[in-house]
């Protein structure tokens, strides 16, 4: 039981950073980013040194934990930002569909760069192998990176939450993302605020990787694509634009994934995910502006 | 090329208003030209690949023609709702297993796919008779996932008509015995010729005409544009998106029949998202709101696509060997679609469609 309440707890945890990068861009810039999940693609490899070998050169990986955390972060937030000057700057006054097609274009590029460097193969990394030890809690054995993950979200969470309320920097971006043009007509300086928003989602993009490759111990050129599409799920289920909802909405997703998971009957186990998929469409057709709606973003006539 | 691209916005609102009494078919007769001269240009394409007699190419023309009648498919639903929708290819992936019941051996399929009912185990149709069928089968697919996803708008219906396909995908992936699972559909038989896919283009785009100036293409359009004026009209704007998704997703099933009966092997996992950017790409691209825009977007981005393949294989220039390194071919592609979208956010044809100019029509 508690097992099962832990899986969701990791699993929730990794959708929820996923939402929550994705709800930031999407709250000051409307921009749905689907090279997200190539964004944390390149995170991981950043620990590689280019190489088309079967075998990976680690180079990055190799630094002690105090430095590779910062090291990888600050590559997600370099690369976010990057994209945002070159790229998303020109899309600021198109439409939607444009934005999305052009994040996808963008995440296209990122990812065949990546298979020019490192070929398609997936590799196997040990990231920070002391992680993998199991540890007792209260009579369920668990491994100590699960513990670690979810205690990672939370203080990431909460260290976000202090960010956006207490600071002038997270003040601004609430209130543009409230309510972008007034914002702006308040004197909030419109390519501060983004560059950060792009910032912190490539910084949080870059924390999924780090969890999930120390996790799975392979790195896949594909492996941003899944986790991305679940955290898209969960921005739009949680409310375009709202945060707090992008979060809770992770959780869920990743309850009902492992809860579905365990009460299935076997059978129809390996269509787990077409189940989930359809709760998907069922919390729309009953929440379509989401669990929590995001103020200003409802049309007015 | 002598054709110019002038306005012919039909999404006017007063279209129908303005002549009070309108000619019958004068709305056919004025915008009829578009589906035209875009058949003529899919048939002078067939007619050089005919020429050159060259396998490759043909093989590559036959994938233009595929992808043609996908993305005016996508066109139907999506530049006439302005609702991006993500399911689509599911829609082709129903459509082209649909094909590959009907038209596989029935011993090879007794063999492979035990779980099919009898009576369709023991079926073999030839290809159009399996198209039409597939056509319907994915029509009928779209009703009922349209009756449910229609009462949605905006971003949560992108979302679920992602859904649909994640849950359409999901399924075809693991029912071992009807689907083959992940493991590749094989022994559809392969039709080489050219005509066929033509047809299933030129068809595909009449139907899109069809339905742009029918009623209820018009008073969807009327609601992309003003929801608010359009409901307030009597525009039941939940209906008008279910015919429209219901006829894209018959285009997209007979892409769906067409494209097995091309490569000849099914898996769900081409019917998932690479194609679904892919065709969404050359959509936007084109201009989202014309059907123009839709089908010079496949042919514009499917020749780069090409040239560049043949850049990478190798260009030899006098005596040495130009070829780009493997990988550059994607990432120009990328980088070519982002400058045509930040050069005309609203695609290379915007809302307008392909027609000879005003002033010759009149004479």
């Amino acid at each position: 039981m508690l097992q099962i309440l832990f899986d969701a707890l990791s699993l929730g945890s990794l959708y929820a950073l996923g939402a929550l990068g994705i709800a930031l861009i999407f709250g000051v810039m409307r921009l749905v980013n689907f090279a997200h999940g190539d964004v944390i693609a390149f995170c991981v490899f950043a620990l590689l040194w280019p190489s088309t070998d079967a075998m990976a050169i680690v180079f990055a990986g190799q630094l002690p934990w105090y430095l590779l955390v910062p090291f990888v972060l600050l590559c997600g937030a370099g690369l976010s930002v990057l994209c945002e000057i070159v790229v998303f700057r020109r899309f600021r006054q198109a439409n939607p569909a444009t934005m999305m097609i052009a994040s996808f274009a963008l995440g296209f590029v990122i990812r065949y760069f990546l298979l020019m460097l490192f070929s398609s193969r997936p590799k196997s990394i040990s990231l920070l192998p002391e992680l993998s030890q199991p540890v007792e809690i209260l009579g369920a054995r668990l491994p100590l990176l699960q513990l670690i993950t979810i205690v990672t979200t939370m203080v990431i969470l909460i260290g976000l939450t202090l960010f956006l309320r207490q600071t002038r920097f997270g003040l601004e971006m609430r209130a543009a993302a409230e309510n972008f043009s007034m914002a702006r007509m308040l004197g909030v300086r419109a390519n501060r605020v983004i560059i950060g928003a792009f910032a912190l989602s490539g910084a949080l993009a870059a924390a999924i990787a780090l969890i999930f490759g120390a996790q799975t111990g392979t790195l896949d050129i594909q492996m941003g694509a899944s986790i991305m599409l679940m955290a898209f799920i969960a921005t739009v289920i949680g409310g375009l634009g709202s945060l707090g909802g992008a979060v809770l909405a992770g959780f869920l997703l990743g309850a009902a994934s492992v809860i579905m998971q365990v009460m299935l009957p076997i059978d129809a186990r390996p269509f787990r995910d077409a189940f989930v998929y359809g709760a998907v469409i069922l919390v729309l057709l009953f929440r379509p502006q989401g669990l929590i709606a995001a103020r200003g973003t409802k049309e007015r006539v | 090329m002598a054709v110019a691209a002038s306005l012919a916005n039909s999404t006017a609102p007063g279209a129908a208003a303005t002549e009070r009494k309108p000619a019958r078919f004068a709305l056919a007769r004025r915008t009829v030209l578009t589906p035209v001269l875009l058949s003529l240009l899919l048939l002078a394409i067939a007619l050089i690949t005919v020429m050159t007699g060259s396998r490759p190419f043909n093989q590559t023309v036959i994938d233009v023609f595929v992808r043609v009648i996908l993305v005016v498919g996508l066109y139907i639903f999506i530049g006439n709702s302005g609702v991006l929708s993500f399911g689509h290819i599911g829609f082709t992936c129903l459509g082209a297993y649909a094909a590959a019941w009907l038209t596989i051996n029935p011993m090879m399929k007794r063999g492979s796919l035990p779980g099919l009912p009898e009576w369709l185990l023991a079926t073999r149709l030839p290809y159009w008779q399996s198209a039409v069928l597939a056509a319907l089968f994915a029509a009928l697919a779209a009703l009922i996932f349209g009756r449910v996803l229609m009462r949605l708008s905006g971003i949560a219906a992108s979302i679920a008509t992602f859904a649909m396909l994640a849950m359409i995908n999901t399924i075809y992936s693991n029912w071992e015995s009807v689907t083959g699972a992940t493991s590749s559909v094989v022994g559809i038989p392969i039709v080489r010729v050219i005509w066929p896919y033509l047809i299933g283009a030129v068809v595909a785009i009449f139907i899109a005409w069809a339905h742009a100036i029918s009623r209820s293409g018009l008073a969807l359009r009327a609601a992309r544009d003003e929801p608010t004026a359009a409901a307030a009209s009597g525009v039941d704007i939940p209906r008008e998106r279910l015919v429209a998704f219901v006829v894209s997703g018959a285009v997209m099933g007979l892409g769906g029949a067409l494209m097995a009966h091309s490569i000849g092997v099914v898996t769900p996992d081409t019917f998932y998202l690479g194609l679904t950017f892919i065709t969404l790409s050359m959509l936007v691209v084109g201009g989202m709101g014309s059907l123009s825009g839709g089908v010079l977007g496949v042919v514009l981005l499917s020749a780069l696509i090409q040239a560049l393949r043949w850049l990478e294989a190798g260009v030899s220039l006098g005596e040495s060997t130009f070829a780009l390194p493997k990988g550059v071919q994607e990432i120009a592609l990328g980088v070519i679609m982002i400058v045509i979208l930040a050069l005309r956010p609203s695609g290379l044809m915007g809302n307008r469609e392909l027609t000879l100019p005003r002033s010759s029509r009149n004479k």
